[in-house]
């Protein structure tokens, strides 16, 4: 009594202001003992003797004494705050954490709350954090609840509903739902709880559902006395006679088959005088022969009887098979199968919206590559193997813009015409350097721009190395778009998409609305015919050569930003680029749409189906438009009469 | 009238004669009888370049004489080398396999050696189940007529589905080079049963052969590449002598003339892309045994559009321009390629050719396309004094038809 009441006193000298933090202190002592060496039993008291103190230091004790950050001294048992300072504890007063000087270690004894106690302290923790006068606090303490459930969270949660704060309200309303739906006693208070959610898609109710259907597979003579049946599983048609004989062997209920390998030892144990069963060793090179000599061995005793599959097909049928769910209440599982189905009918047309999402975006990347194609190879029937290596060019600058202009935001706005402006010069000087010579040999135009496009490659990987390059979109384009848990698409993407529809938009401005556009139609039409109106066709295959080059750099600075940056981007567009081009339609730019359109969506849908696998996607969308130019030879929309060329 | 066919044609039995002697210099110099001059991975680099010959022969018969640029060559040739390959494979971790089990007391059933051979197969890629397209991989006859049967047919069915929709030009190139994207990513996947990305290894080591070394076999296979590129080199220039060769340079020229002249031009097209699709797997299934390992990466559209670029390079529409094409781009690129040429230092920059070799390549490229459309073979005809006649417009190449030409020398 003495000690306590030193503490007490010391208590009350330190802080006289407040009594009720005296009567926390007192609390503590009288219990330090029980503190000290908590047991899951015995400890629930004295928390709420701590608790009902109301103290606001209690919080800042219960967090202490669950993180083991509480000591008892071992000379007269005080409890103190401790934390680790070489060979000896920093202590500081339980209550309020202020300095109490320091104690060797040998002095102190750690407190180490078991598991169940701890869980315990929590639960009364949640409690004071839930009614926490920070709203930081409160959401935090919603947030331990929401990753770790359970069902002690219950009552202090429905003690704490009224929130000053109307989303921390709705919050806490939400969680007490989910948490009365796993752990409330009442069945129909779970049930209510369930159907309140009626048709929300939230992650966290899914996850809280899921734990109350899961089923084990159980096997048994009779139907299982009081439990909640799922199914009963009909043999062969849902449970197949093997899974049916791993459960009875898992069961005890029936030996465990004999392995190849433990026949295989069995018979070696036996081999006598070069015989084993009366069958000479080197005839056992088959199956069937081994299985004679086992079947021998065992008539004679030399071994254990194994199941043969006559007998495990006849012990299989003799019982029956259940699936049990965990849950025992069946009107909850009934609910929560309901409102599962209910979510997965919704998530389901959320996963094909998404999924159409993914495949616009995937086709406006097509679109986006493609495009300064519909150009150079729709409308002036150059095939250009370099075009992939444009669209490089076009992030490669981007790249050395963002090297010299740290602000992303400045750096992707100047490095877009400047892409545009690199790509349309180089496009210039391959059009008047090389492809002009070859409008005639279609054929070799395609193999000298490959020479090109290698050159190229084998260029770029020498100044910039064979790594990868970051091109960082701006911080405004981070994150996603996300409609609910399912349907979310990234900004980036979105840009994208709003690229491609510019992109498009500038494109027809230019081939419909201007002078140029006017040319270049003529001279593809009729390059003699163009030149006798006073059209120089030169100029204009320069122009149009550079523009479509220009465009495939802009698509680079597009498809860097999600893209890796290396020598061999180019590559893997290049297929795909012209067959977005084939596939809609040459010589014109709704075709090309079309073709992007279809690819993506084909090349999405078919991901869908097999989503392990991208790579069997990208093998059967190829094969399928193989199969598809069978059918459609001139591509979607195919040009009609005399624009046709041919 | 009754001139033989050799006569006719004297740069066959030149062609034969520069092989056989080119063969005997290598059989008598290779460190496989003696002599030592020629290491045993040159003599294997020997080998390989002829069989990269024999594709390049085929592409030009599919290119140069009947004006198809098919980018999907390669494919046909890395098919043939898998077809090959999954006997190699097999059979040599057959004999391993029975040779590890025979040391236990039972005799191994079938079961068991089947099980063993496909954990050492398939262990990478996580399997050990043996797939079905394995089912012949045991026998070797089998597996040699599916050299020729499974590209033949791919072959077969391609060009019958792109001919008879009259998918031509660079549109056909486009088609082809998707099909061979879409084998090479068929090929790269793990359950694809070829062992996905990681190939089929071990090819070198022929089985039943173990105790004949590396040395000797690489002699065989180089006879054999030489044996297989000198028959096909007088088949291709049999073929394109006849009235059938006329035929395929008229559809090259000008296809829809000759289509109304009545011929099939569908089934001519089919025949001779069929036909190279065969002789390009007969060069796999010899060049892969040589280089001792096959992976999807072999048979990537680069590839094709590199053999392309042999071809153009030594001439096309004359067979031997591809063989020296072929040759000499891919010796100098290994040269070139394998550090073995001198970097040349400029005093601010040094030329590794390493690092160099592609834009060089690539560039001589566009050059030989742009000022020598005849390429190498061209030479021949300068030192023959067969000149072009001087037409009053350029030369407008194979692909524009004799129409167009007419019209140039107004």
């Amino acid at each position: 009594m003495h000690r306590i009441f030193v503490i007490v006193l010391a208590a009350c000298l330190m802080v006289l202001p407040g009594l009720a933090r005296a009567d926390l202190a007192a609390v503590i002592a009288e219990n330090a003992d029980s503190i000290a060496k908590p047991s899951r039993q015995t400890i629930a008291p004295v928390i709420a003797a701590l608790a009902a103190t109301e103290d606001p230091g209690i919080a800042g004790f219960l967090a202490a004494w669950a993180d083991r950050g509480l000591g008892q001294r071992k000379a007269d048992g005080a409890i103190f705050r401790i934390a680790d300072q070489g060979t000896d504890y920093a202590l500081a007063n339980p209550v309020d954490g202020s300095p109490a000087g320091t104690a060797p270690k040998s002095d102190i004894a750690e407190i180490r709350p078991n598991s169940g106690v701890r869980g315990l302290i929590a639960s009364a923790l949640v409690a004071f954090q839930l009614d926490d006068p920070d709203p930081a606090q409160r959401a935090a303490a919603l947030g331990a609840i929401a990753r770790t459930p359970e069902a002690d969270h219950l009552a202090p949660l429905r003690a704490a509903l009224d929130d000053s704060d109307p989303a921390l309200a709705a919050q806490k309303s939400r969680l007490e739902r989910l948490l009365t739906l796993r752990f409330d006693p009442d069945s129909a208070a779970r049930v209510a709880a369930i159907e309140s959610f009626g048709t929300d898609l939230g992650l966290d109710l899914r996850g809280a559902l899921n734990p109350l259907v899961t089923t084990r597979r159980v096997v048994s003579a009779a139907p299982p006395e009081g439990a909640n049946i799922a199914r009963e599983l009909r043999l062969n048609r849902e449970i197949a006679p093997d899974e049916a004989f791993a459960l009875l062997v898992a069961d005890g209920k029936a030996p465990a088959p004999l392995t190849i390998a433990e026949q295989r030892t069995a018979l070696i144990d036996n081999i006598a005088n070069g015989m084993v069963g009366g069958i000479p060793v080197h005839q056992l090179d088959t199956q069937a022969a081994r299985d004679r000599a086992y079947t021998a061995l065992e008539q004679a005793g030399a071994v254990p009887v194994a199941a043969t599959s006559d007998e495990i097909a006849v012990t299989v049928a003799g019982f029956r098979y259940f699936d049990l769910y965990a849950e025992p209440d069946a009107a909850v599982t009934d609910a929560a199968e309901a409102a599962l189905q209910a979510i997965a009918v919704t998530v389901g047309a959320m996963t094909a919206f998404d999924l159409g999402l993914d495949a616009l975006s995937l086709a406006s990347i097509f679109f986006l590559a493609a495009i300064g194609l519909a150009l150079t190879f729709g409308v002036m029937r150059v095939i250009n193997m370099a075009h992939g290596e444009f669209i490089m060019m076009g992030a490669y600058t981007g790249y050395c813009v963002q090297l010299l202009i740290p602000d992303y935001t400045i750096s992707i706005l100047v490095a877009l015409p400047l892409a545009f402006a690199v790509t349309f010069a180089a496009g210039v000087a391959m059009e008047r350097l090389v492809i002009r010579h070859l409008y005639k040999r279609p054929l070799e135009t395609l193999l000298a721009t490959f020479g090109i496009s290698i050159a190229l490659q084998q260029l770029a990987k020498n100044i910039f190395g064979t790594q990868a390059r970051p091109l960082t979109a701006p911080g405004w384009l981070d994150g996603a778009w996300a409609l609910n848990d399912v349907v979310s698409i990234s900004y980036i993407r979105i840009a994208i998409f709003v690229m491609a529809l510019v992109l498009l938009a500038v494109f027809l401005f230019i081939m419909k609305r201007t002078r140029l556009g006017l040319e270049v139609r003529a001279v593809t039409q009729n390059p003699s015919m163009a030149a006798s109106m006073g059209i120089n066709p030169d100029r204009i295959n320069m122009m149009t050569f550079g523009l479509g080059s220009g465009i495939a750099g802009l698509a680079g600075v597009a498809i860097g930003l999600f893209a890796k940056v290396t020598s061999e981007l180019g590559n893997d567009y290049i297929v795909q680029s012209f067959m977005t081009v084939v596939v809609g339609g040459v010589g014109n730019i709704w075709g090309t749409l079309a073709g992007a359109a279809l690819i993506g969506g084909l090349q999405k849908g078919i991901e869908w189906l097999n989503p392990a696998n991208t790579l069997a996607a990208q093998t059967w969308m190829i094969l399928f438009i193989i199969i598809f130019i069978q059918f459609r030879p001139r591509g979607i929309i195919a040009l009609k009469g005399r624009a046709a060329g041919d | 009238m009754t001139r033989s066919f050799l006569a006719k044609n004297p740069s066959v039995l030149a062609f034969l004669a520069i092989l056989a002697l080119f063969t005997l210099v290598v059989t008598v110099l290779a460190e496989g009888s003696g002599s030592g001059v020629i290491s045993t991975s040159f003599v294997k680099t020997l080998g390989k370049t002829l069989c990269l010959c024999l594709i390049a022969l085929a592409m030009d018969l599919v290119w140069g004489y009947a004006g198809v640029l098919s980018l999907g060559h390669f494919a046909f040739f890395a098919l043939g080398g898998y077809m090959i390959g999954m006997w190699l494979m097999y059979a040599r971790t057959e004999d391993i396999v029975i040779q590890s089990l025979s040391g236990s007391e039972l005799p191994p059933t079938a079961e068991e050696i089947a099980a063993g051979i496909g954990n050492q197969i398939f262990g990478v890629v996580g399997g050990s189940e043996i797939p079905a397209i394995w089912h012949f991989a045991g026998s070797l006859p089998a597996q040699l007529a599916l050299v020729v049967l499974v590209p033949g047919l791919l072959a077969a069915l391609f060009g019958w589905l792109a001919f008879r929709s009259r998918v031509t030009g660079v549109y056909l190139s486009i088609l082809t080079q998707a099909m061979t994207l879409a084998l090479a990513l068929y090929l790269f996947q793990n359950d694809s049963g070829l062992r996905g990305n990681n190939g089929l290894s071990g090819l070198q080591n022929i089985p039943g052969l173990g105790q004949v070394s590396q040395s000797v076999l690489s002699i065989w296979f180089f006879w054999a590449s030489a044996a297989a590129l000198g028959m096909a080199y007088l088949l291709a220039a049999w073929i394109v002598s006849g009235k059938f060769g006329s035929a395929l340079r008229a559809i090259r020229d000008d296809e829809a003339r000759v289509r109304f002249l009545g011929y099939s031009v569908e089934s001519y097209k089919l025949f001779i892309f069929t036909l190279t699709a065969v002789i390009a797997a007969i060069a796999g299934a010899l060049y892969y045994p040589q280089a001792g390992i096959i992976n999807p990466a072999e048979l990537a559209p680069i590839a094709s559009i590199y053999l392309a670029v042999w071809v153009a390079i030594g001439g096309r529409g004359r067979l031997y321009g591809a063989v020296i094409g072929a040759a000499f781009v891919s010796l100098l690129s290994s040269w070139f390629t394998g550090g073995r040429a001198p970097d040349i230092p400029l005093g601010f920059y040094t030329i590794k050719w390493v690092d160099w070799w592609s834009i060089a390549l690539g560039l001589s490229f566009v050059l030989v396309t742009l000022f020598a459309p005849k390429g190498i073979g061209g030479l021949f005809d300068l030192v023959q004094g067969r000149l072009a006649p001087a037409r009053g417009g350029a030369d407008l190449g194979p692909d524009d038809g004799s129409l167009q030409e007419r019209e140039a020398l107004k």
